[in-house]
This record gives structure tokens, C-alpha cells and sequence, in this order.
């Protein structure tokens, strides 16, 4: 459990000191805080609050809140930080206009009819964002209909997530943001979700075989998993690492450890085992001077994946051709 | 209020209901509308010129965009438009691309049914030498262009803009007074745009679109960086009565004080544009209409201005085209003769280059005029307007159908990107041929007949030169 703790996507372009420094901070934090350790146990007792529903009132743990005026402030001014296009969320937010019509499609494909409603192609879909960090990805998916719920193990990104998304009242019914782990979600949404989307996440995880196997555990058998990543070669160390973070300085240093990466191939491995079948494998390619994301052949530096869980309860599951021309490779 | 909803509904987790009702003072804060005089809107526009209308139209018709509010700003009321009999004196070159964009929500067919001409060649001459070059299509059968007022052009786009009323709202004698726009102002804690209307209202936006013209306030509160000067001449415009029979060509004649075009506007109707001397321009707008006339008619015909060295090398060049080449070097026309003109049909202004180095910042998006305006020599403005809302509403439809927010920058820069590309070679080009036919030096007068000649003779850069015009 403690292992997937450390899933956070602030890591990944938080600087050293607020992003390593802070979740560690945080970690103490949350010893310290009881409060939010209810918060946490109110999720895991969730199904036995259910149960009491009808003395919900009276029987409903109060949780104390710490919050206060300044600190909401102080929040705000995170937020802003995060949804900056120009700060230091600048290849996050550009890896958006690949990574959601990678999603996008490749749940259209997933479920094989057209959209209703072409404004709302993902309505209907439960999505459950790993790592939602600030809600960059899990803001763009319910504006296309689907419910998501966006998991960060670092509270202050919830709270960042959550105050960004109280601005667009279109879509503020739609996303939930919990801090939780995989591990946590999974006591009671096991295959709950129609997708898993885990983007740049995974290579700030120590167990990769754990963790694969809580996010394939969370999908509903028919249901997709979208992994973005890095590879584990030299190229991803040179360019990934030392340029990306030393030279160019598009990243702080000490975002990423190249000891985490996972190459595509133990990933496929490590989903195939869990029941999930790989549909596609794109590399990506930041053009740092455009700052435009592109999808490329070659998957040695970054990477996506989109897995199908098999549904046992089908025969033959879905058809191969249906995903063959999948989704978003413009 | 949404706060107090979502605890109401909350299905998934009540840690995430507890954690919303503390955030609920700053929900509070953020949510709009608390007022009746607060709205809320995804895109607002300001200015419904041509463009600027064009811009809501097109946005409401787009099915993506159909649950999106965009709301429209005028300052004028609305007018009721019946066709007059008489034509307007400001009107438009409107290419193909512009033509086509009118067409995707149903303006050209409102436009035809009132009234426009259509171009079939144009020919533009020098003053100090006898090259020239003439575009047309083969056989004269396909239109280059067309010419059409810009109030009929208003009430095409208008006509349309009711027929989505639902989506669109235009708001009439409405003004922004003043934009917060996050980035610049930043003692606002919401990160959308506030607009204040000089009626008192506010509306919050999530994208805010400048088609308030060369002096665009949005642009200004944007503070985007601005290259402009003035080009120290004047427009004169003027309804002219011609003697011809069919009247589809466009006429331009470069003269050392500007260049004078002739535009059809129906059968015996052309449109002047003479850009010439603040001096001169004051004394054409005071003669007698009989004398403006003959004024017009020397401009056309005299010369005075002709340069032997240049004419003598012209000459050569065109006998050797002739035989060598056998280029297209025969087809001189002359420009009908102007009969009259249509009374009080006179009017003038300066002219000026205003170019904003950037066409966006986060959340506000220039079009038209306000982004880019320059000479009116080739008659381009106003297709770059267009050609800057096909671009937009093509931009905004991808951003909407990739979820993202309609004022997200990285789609907004892709606009910028796009347009630059299109805009920055042709106000290049203006102001080249502004320059080089601005003078009177014999090397100059030279190069460019030599230059206008050769374009001429050569087909593949002429269709090129098409090409780039019309698309």
C-alpha cells in the first residue's frame, strides 16, 4: 500500500522542492491531521454509512474542518499555478490535445455505436483518472459527458482539483475528487469503471506489478485502460531525463528517476496478466519548441497504451477488427 | 448552490461531499450569477461588424458548439434594412474562401438574393509605363471574385444570425465599458473574463473575441503589443455611373500619389476607391460632382506620368515575349468611361497599418480589423477578417470536441499560428507594392514594369498568385 502512496502526478512537473519535498511534507501532514484520516476512513466505511442511510443525519462521523479563508486563498493561487498554460504545467496541458482524443476514441471504439449526442460522445462512461493532480485530464473528460472520478494521493491537489472545478458549474456535478490510492478505491469500486486512465503516473510507481494490477481490478470486464508513460531505454535517459530536466529545463530537475520507468513491453506483460489486452501501443514526441505533443512510431522515449480487459461473460469478446483502425493516430 | 447540490446528490463518497461543503464559502465566491445583472456566457464577441458577425454566425451554426451561449455585442441598435435603390459607396471584395465561408451558413445565398457583381478579371496598369497584368480565369467563365456592399453583406449575415437565435444572443446598443481579463488583471480571483457593460450588466466568459476594429478596446485591455503607422494618404469612395455592357472587370491603375480601382457593382454601377494625398483627397471632395468626374476619368486615362526609358524597355521586352515566349501580352483592355456620379455619394478617410503581434493571450482571441489592418490596395482586409473566422470557428470546434475549455491557449495559439502565416505574407506584399509604386524614380519605375510584365508572361506564377488570392 505504502508503495503506491507515492503515486503523484504533481511529481511529475512539481519542482523538487514543492513536488518530492511536499508530498513527503504531506505524508507527515496527514499523520498529523486526523481530520483528513477520517475523511479517509468515511470513504473506506462508505457501504456501511449506506447502510444507516436513514439515520444518515444524526449518524454521520463530523469531520472537523481545518479549512479557513486564508488557506482557501492560498489554494486558489495553487490552482491558478496548475491550470496556468504557460507555467509549469506547459507539457501537461499540450499533451491534452493528444491524450483525451486518444481516450476519446478509443472508448467510442470501445463501445462501437455513435454518440447521441456528438457534444457528449463519452456520456454514459464512468472514468476513473489516476493521479488527477490539479484536474487536467479529468475536467476535459466530463465536459465530453463522461463521470469521472479523479484519485490523488496528495490532499492538496484534491483541494486544487476541486476549487478549479467549482468555476464551471457545466461540469461541477460530474467529477469527484478523492484522495485516495488505487488500493483504497478498490474496497468498493472494484470493476466499477468503463475506463482507467493512468497518465503520466506510472513512472513515479515502485510497484508496477501492484499497482497494473489495482488499476485492471477497478475496470468493468469490456472496459479500457490508458496508460501514458515513459520508456526504460537510454534514449528516455538522455532525452527524458538529463535534457528534458538538466538542459532544456522543460521539467525540474529530480521530477522523474529513470529506475521507475517501465518499458511497453513488461507493461503489455504486466496487463495481459491482469486480463487486459493491449489494443494498441503510439509513441509520443514533445516538440519542446512548438510545444505541440505529436504521435510517433517509435514508443523509446514516451509512450501510451490502451488495454481491453476481457469480458469472460462474452464469448469471443469484442471483435479484433473493431479496434484495429483505433482511434487518434492524426 | 452547486455545492449544496452535489452533497444533495452525491452517490460516490461523502468524504468528497464533506470536502466540498468546507470549500463551499469559496464556491460561493466563484459561482456566477449570484445577481440579475450577472450573466454568464461560454464566448462573448465584441463588435458585430462583418466580422464580427460572421464569427456568431458561424459559431451557431456549427453542431458541436450548439449547447455553447455566445452572445454578441453591438453598439449599434438593430436597424430594419430594406434594400435601397441606391448603392452604398463602402463595399467589399469578397474571394472565393470568403464566399465559401458565407455559404456554410447560409449568408451568400441572403447576399445573392439582394444583390452583388461578380468579377470576372481583373487588370492592373501602371501610370509611368504600359505593363500591366490581367488575372481572369479561363473563358471568363468562373468568377475571381465579387463585389458586394457592406450593407447588404451585414444584412446577409444578420438575416442568418436570426435563424439561430436561440444559441446566439445579440445584444444591441451594448457596449463593453470595461474587460478584466485574468493575466493582466489579476486582483479578480476568477480566472474567467469579466465584461462590463456600459448598460450595467456583467458578463463572465470563458473566451472573449475582439471584432471591435482597428481600434479595438479588447486589444488594448489584452495588452498585446501593437505595430502601426499611418501611410499619410487618404481613401476617397464613390458610387460611379460607367458606360459599359457587361461591367464584371475590376480596374486598378497604379499612380504615383496611390493607386485608383474601379469596382463593378452591377451592369452600369462601379464602386471608386482612390487612395491618393490627404491634400488632393480634401480638394476631390469639395468639387463641383462634374469635375470630380472628369478627375476620375484623367486618373484612368492620362499620360502625364509615363517614363520613356521605361515605356521604351517595356516595349522591347513585350516584342520579345511576343515572339520568344509567346506569352499572354495582347490582352489590354480599356476601362469604361465614368458617365457621372451618384450624388452625395463622396466620402474619405485615412489610412493606416495596425498589426497586433499577437492574436490571443489566454481567453481572448482578436479577428479582423482588430488584429490586422492595412492598406487597401489589393482589397484584402476584409477577406483576412473572414478568413480569421473560418480559422477560429475550425479551432474552437476542435477545442470543444477535445473537451477542453473554448479559451484554452494551446488551441488558441494553433488560430494565432495559422493566421499569421496567411496574414504576415500579404501585408508584406502590400506594403512592397505600396512602396514600389510610391515613387517616381526611373530605376524603380523600371524594376517594377520589368517585374509586373514578367509576372504577366509567366502563366504559373500568375495562377499561383491566384491561388493565394482567392483561397
Amino acid at each position: 500500500m505504502a508503495s503506491v502512496m507515492s503515486v503523484c502526478r504533481r511529481c511529475l512537473v512539481g519542482s523538487l522542492r514543492k513536488g518530492l519535498a511536499n508530498a513527503i511534507k504531506n505524508t507527515a501532514n496527514r499523520l498529523n491531521h486526523s481530520e483528513w484520516k477520517n475523511i479517509n476512513a468515511v470513504l473506506i466505511t462508505k457501504t456501511e454509512i449506506y447502510r444507516n442511510s436513514s439515520t444518515i443525519s444524526s449518524e454521520r462521523p463530523v469531520v472537523k474542518t481545518t479549512i479557513d479563508e486564508e488557506e482557501l486563498r492560498k489554494f486558489a493561487l495553487l490552482s491558478q499555478q496548475w491550470w496556468d498554460e504557460q507555467g509549469e504545467f506547459e507539457a501537461l496541458h499540450a499533451l491534452n490535445q493528444i491524450r483525451i482524443p486518444f481516450v476519446r476514441d478509443g472508448l467510442l471504439n470501445q463501445r462501437g455505436i455513435p454518440p447521441l449526442d456528438i457534444t457528449q460522445p463519452l456520456a454514459g462512461f464512468s472514468v476513473l483518472d489516476v493521479g488527477s493532480g490539479g484536474g487536467l485530464l479529468a475536467e476535459p473528460l466530463a465536459r465530453l459527458g463522461a463521470f469521472v472520478v479523479g484519485i490523488d494521493a496528495v490532499e492538496e491537489n484534491i483541494k486544487i482539483a476541486q476549487i478549479h472545478l467549482q468555476q464551471d458549474h457545466k461540469i461541477a456535478g460530474k467529477v469527484k475528487y478523492i484522495e485516495a490510492t488505487v488500493e483504497d478505491m478498490l474496497v468498493t469500486e472494484e470493476e466499477n469503471f468503463d475506463a482507467v486512465v493512468v497518465s503520466e503516473v506510472a513512472e513515479h510507481v515502485t510497484d508496477h506489478a501492484h499497482f497494473i494490477e489495482c488499476c485492471c481490478r477497478l475496470v468493468k470486464p469490456g472496459g479500457s485502460v490508458f496508460i501514458t508513460t515513459l520508456n526504460k531505454t537510454q534514449a528516455s535517459y538522455f532525452l527524458g531525463v538529463l535534457m528534458a530536466e538538466r538542459v532544456l529545463h522543460l521539467l525540474p530537475a529530480g521530477t522523474h528517476d529513470w529506475n521507475k520507468f517501465i518499458p511497453p513491453e513488461d507493461l503489455q506483460y504486466l496487463l495481459d496478466k491482469n486480463g487486459c489486452v493491449t489494443r494498441l501501443v503510439h509513441g509520443m514526441c514533445y516538440n519542446f519548441l512548438a510545444k505541440k505533443w505529436s504521435w510517433i512510431q517509435n514508443t523509446s522515449i514516451n509512450y501510451a497504451v490502451h488495454a481491453v480487459k476481457i469480458d469472460s461473460t462474452k464469448s469471443g469478446t469484442t471483435s479484433e477488427s473493431k479496434f484495429k483502425n483505433d482511434s487518434s493516430s492524426t | 448552490m452547486m455545492a449544496a447540490t452535489i452533497v444533495r446528490k452525491c452517490s460516490l463518497c461523502f468524504a468528497t461531499a464533506r470536502q466540498l461543503k468546507s470549500l463551499y464559502p469559496m464556491s460561493r465566491r466563484l459561482q456566477t450569477s449570484s445577481s440579475d445583472n450577472e450573466y454568464v456566457a461560454d464566448i462573448v464577441i465584441s463588435g458585430g461588424g462583418m466580422v464580427g458577425a460572421a464569427m456568431a454566425c458561424a459559431l451557431g451554426h456549427e453542431e458541436l458548439l450548439k449547447h455553447k451561449r455566445v452572445i454578441l455585442l453591438e453598439a449599434a441598435p438593430k436597424r430594419e434594412f430594406k434594400l435601397p435603390e441606391a448603392f452604398s459607396n463602402r463595399t467589399c471584395t469578397l474571394s472565393p474562401a470568403t464566399v465559401k465561408l458565407l455559404n456554410s451558413f447560409g449568408a451568400w445565398e441572403e447576399i445573392q438574393k439582394m444583390r452583388c457583381q461578380p468579377v470576372h478579371r481583373m487588370q492592373v496598369w501602371d501610370s509611368c509605363s504600359n505593363s500591366l497584368i490581367t488575372f481572369n480565369q479561363e473563358e471568363m467563365t468562373q468568377e475571381l471574385a465579387f463585389v458586394a456592399e457592406n450593407d447588404v453583406i451585414l444584412e446577409g449575415i444578420t438575416r442568418r444570425l436570426d435563424a439561430v437565435k436561440d444559441k446566439v444572443e445579440v445584444w444591441y446598443k451594448t457596449k463593453g465599458k470595461q474587460y478584466i481579463i485574468p493575466g493582466v488583471d489579476s486582483s479578480e480571483d476568477n480566472s474567467w473574463i469579466t465584461v462590463h457593460l456600459d448598460s450595467g450588466k456583467t458578463i463572465k466568459t470563458k473566451l472573449l473575441i475582439g471584432a471591435d476594429g482597428f481600434k479595438s478596446a479588447v486589444r488594448d485591455a489584452s495588452k498585446l503589443h501593437v505595430v502601426s503607422w499611418d501611410y499619410k494618404q487618404a481613401a476617397i469612395v464613390a458610387t460611379l455611373c460607367v458606360s459599359e455592357t457587361e461591367n464584371t472587370v475590376a480596374w486598378q491603375r497604379f499612380l504615383p500619389t496611390g493607386p485608383i480601382a474601379m469596382l463593378p457593382l452591377s451592369r452600369s454601377i462601379s464602386n471608386l476607391i482612390w487612395t491618393t494625398t490627404p491634400e488632393n483627397a480634401k480638394y476631390l471632395l469639395q468639387v463641383e460632382e462634374e469635375r470630380f468626374v472628369d478627375a476620375v476619368n484623367d486618373a484612368f486615362w492620362h499620360e502625364r506620368d509615363m517614363n520613356s526609358v521605361a515605356v521604351s524597355v517595356g516595349n522591347f521586352l513585350t516584342d520579345i515575349s511576343k515572339n520568344l515566349l509567346q506569352g499572354d501580352t495582347s490582352s489590354r483592355q480599356l476601362p469604361p468611361t465614368v458617365t457621372g456620379i451618384q450624388a452625395g455619394s463622396r466620402a474619405s478617410f485615412p489610412l493606416g497599418l495596425t498589426h497586433s503581434s499577437n492574436y490571443v493571450r489566454s481567453r481572448v482571441a482578436l479577428i479582423g480589423d482588430a488584429a490586422h489592418r492595412f492598406h487597401p490596395l489589393a482589397g484584402q482586409g476584409v477577406n483576412l477578417g473572414f478568413g480569421d473566422v473560418t480559422c477560429l470557428r475550425d479551432v474552437l470546434t476542435k477545442a470543444v470536441y477535445d473537451g477542453s475549455d473554448p479559451g484554452s491557449l494551446s488551441y488558441l495559439v494553433d488560430y494565432e499560428t495559422q493566421r499569421q502565416r496567411k496574414v504576415l505574407p500579404v501585408i508584406a506584399t502590400i506594403e512592397f507594392l505600396q512602396r514600389l509604386y510610391n515613387t517616381n524614380l526611373t530605376p524603380i519605375i523600371l524594376l517594377r514594369s520589368v517585374g509586373l510584365q514578367a509576372t504577366n508572361t509567366l502563366t504559373f506564377v500568375k495562377d499561383r498568385i491566384i491561388k493565394e488570392a482567392t483561397s
